[in-house]
């Protein structure tokens, strides 16, 4: 069952259009990520998803209702923003209960859910306390309480982790994780760190520019990426792109990179490409060859950065700077002279005009 | 002899130094002190000299009598025009006239200042700029539509009429004060409350009022003392005895009699001059620290 359906939806600012033609269709229990650079709309999309803003055309349903103009407070939402929008003056408590009391919920259901949830996401040691007297993280956990007691059809998160410091915010992605596991609420989250989207979701939707890039599952879209800039923003350090000459060679197919270095493809593409293409790689798919390995290229190390749990090293290859991942104590060292051999089952190749995929 | 290291002597000249700046700035300090408060200590000295006290050794000079009687007397005896009531009846007046401006003029304040910052519609921002215009015009300019206002309303000659003068001609400065501070609370509360299921009544109660006291007190200081001291609306649209006390102050001071009786005006200018003085007294910190607030971030 579709929980949340968007379809056809645009949003202009003025003359500014920034949401164009999203079509997305959420199942009950899933967790979605909308994932993208800053300005890319995602939060907007929220928002109109909210009723906070109106979408300029399209259709957006919650469960089986059209809710376009229907108020905020009447979709079956919660949201949890990325300030957390406590209210100041009053304490855990009251801010749990506020939504509540402002829709009428007898005392006894009030209290009852206040335990629950104070209970779930461990507060009850908190509730007389006010916002100010809280840590990131504990008020992180009351902006999620409030979400929470409210047992809606749909949650709402807008960048909630990202007033966290680095450690912290693994912290609470667990435990995002581990609750959305325990509760199966229906989730749309929004964020513009992709190892957030990748860890949390079911589904990602990938938007930049107010164009929705790909909807899939977090592996696909890391495996399959839709066009060079899905490949490019998913996956750090990023995938590398090399531009080649693309032939067909019997049932394969030849790509010549820029430098000259030939990568063998052992099937034909279909629909078939000729001429220029852009090559991807990403980091893990290279691996430290002999001469006589096929489907090598070759360059010279220009920067080494140690991570601890692995080293990434960058080489000029051709006329481009590719990364690769490499176990700390196999690292080869500044300006060692390297040949790389490209993991073909892996690679993606994109159209040089159009920069899609081509399968 | 212990040779002496030199950054001692410096030590020394900057400690010196440093003692002579302070002694100089709080020397100027006193004497303004000093320049601000001996008129004022003139007006308290002579409502405890009698008349002819005054008369013998002029107005400014140190007391030779006590007494206390200018006080019961400009407060409920003295003749004015053919009255002998002193000026208790419009002390009143302006008790009752500026009460209920000042809470009626910050409480509208409040409510478009929650409008104009958080409630937005198209126009709003225009219609804060037109209000804005209130706050440079001087109150000399709508004097005579506002005799002419009360005047076919049939609120001349009343404390109401005046009331409402001072809640209009206050609402650009409490919308002003008001919409500036809630400007700075963060919109993502009101969609927070939105989504909570709150209204716009629930939320400007529950959320925006608790918030409101830094500025509503500062609200409430500039209000009152401007409605209890303001000396132009009260003389020229109410006459007698509904006049608030500044124009009984000056009718006072300005009525001519063979000997004027200056420790009776004196009283009568402290009296009236009582209440802002106290609401400064008790509210002052807050009013310094309300009007600061939003510079520090």
């Amino acid at each position: 069952m579709a929980v949340l359906n968007i379809s056809g939806v645009y949003k202009s600012f003025g003359p500014v259009e920034v949401l164009k033609d999203i079509n997305l269709d959420v199942k009950s229990g899933e967790f979605i990520a909308l994932v993208g650079p800053s300005g890319c709309g995602k939060s907007t999309l929220l928002a109109i998803i909210a009723g906070l803003e109106k979408a300029s055309a399209g259709i957006i349903s919650i469960g089986d209702r059209i809710v376009n103009s229907v108020a905020p407070k009447d979709r079956d939402i919660a949201m949890v923003f990325q300030s957390y929008a406590l209210y100041p003056t009053m304490t855990v408590r009251e801010n749990m209960m506020f939504g509540m009391e402002a829709r009428g919920v007898p005392r006894d259901q009030r209290e009852a859910a206040l335990k629950r949830v104070s209970e779930l996401l461990q507060i009850q040691q908190l509730l007389h306390r006010k916002p100010g007297q809280l840590s990131g993280g504990q008020r992180q956990r009351v902006a999620m309480g409030r979400a929470l007691v409210r047992d809606p059809a749909l949650f709402l998160f807008d960048e909630p982790l990202s007033n966290l410091d680095a450690k912290l915010r693994v912290e609470m992605r667990g435990e995002i994780k581990k609750l959305h596991q325990k509760i199966g609420k229906t989730t749309v989250y929004v964020t513009h760190d992709q190892v957030e989207a990748m860890t949390l979701s079911s589904r990602i939707a990938v938007l930049n520019k107010g164009v929705l890039q790909q909807f899939d599952e977090p592996q696909r879209i890391y495996d399959h990426p839709a066009n060079m800039f899905v490949a490019g923003f998913m996956g750090s350090p990023a995938m590398n792109f090399m531009p080649a000459q693309i032939a067909v060679k019997g049932s394969g197919t030849e790509l010549v990179l820029a430098g000259g270095a030939v990568l063998k493809l052992g099937r034909r593409l279909s629909p078939p490409a000729i001429g220029s293409v852009i090559v991807g790689i990403r980091p893990e798919h290279l691996t430290l060859a002999t001469s006589k390995a096929a489907n090598t290229v070759v360059g010279k190390v220009t920067l080494v950065e140690p991570t601890g749990s692995e080293t990434h090293v960058i080489s000029r290859i051709g006329n481009n700077d590719v990364t690769a991942k490499f176990f700390p104590y196999q690292a080869p060292k500044l300006g060692d002279d390297v040949r790389l051999a490209v993991d073909m089952d892996r690679i993606c190749i994109f159209d040089a005009v159009s920069e899609q995929a081509l399968a | 002899m212990a040779k002496t290291a030199p950054h001692d002597i410096e030590a020394a000249i900057a400690a010196r130094r440093y003692f002579v700046t302070r002694v100089v700035i709080y020397g100027l300090l006193a004497l303004f002190a000093v320049i601000y408060i001996v008129p004022f200590l003139v007006v308290v000295l002579n409502t405890f000299r009698d008349n002819i006290d005054v008369a013998r050794n002029g107005l400014i000079s140190f007391p030779r009598s006590f007494t206390l009687e200018a006080w019961p007397v400009a407060w409920g005896s003295y003749c004015l025009n053919g009255r002998c009531e002193g000026m208790s009846s419009n002390f009143w007046n302006s008790v009752y006239m500026t009460i209920p401006a000042t809470i009626i003029s910050t409480l509208l304040g409040a409510l478009n200042g929650y409008i104009l910052s958080k409630w937005k519609f198209t126009g709003s921002d225009t219609i804060f700029t037109i209000l804005l215009f209130g706050v440079f015009m001087p109150g000399q300019i709508a004097l005579m539509p506002w005799a002419y206002i009360l005047g076919t309303t049939g609120l001349n000659q009343t404390l109401w009429g005046l009331i409402m003068v001072h809640v209009i001609q206050g609402i650009s400065f409490t919308t002003l004060f008001c919409r500036n501070f809630y400007v700075n609370i963060p919109d993502d509360l009101i969609k927070a409350a939105r989504i909570d299921g709150a209204g716009f009544w629930r939320i400007f109660w529950k959320i925006i009022l608790p918030l409101s006291p830094p500025i509503l007190i500062v609200t409430v200081i500039w209000q009152f003392t401007g409605i209890w001291n303001e000396f132009l609306y009260g003389v020229v649209l109410t006459t007698g005895k509904t006049q608030p006390v500044t124009a009984a102050v000056v009718a006072f001071a300005a009525q001519e009699q063979n000997v004027k009786e200056y420790n009776i005006i004196s009283a009568g200018v402290l009296i009236a001059a009582l209440p802002p003085l106290l609401v400064y007294f008790f509210g002052g910190k807050y009013f310094v620290r309300g009007l600061t607030q939003g510079a520090i971030k």
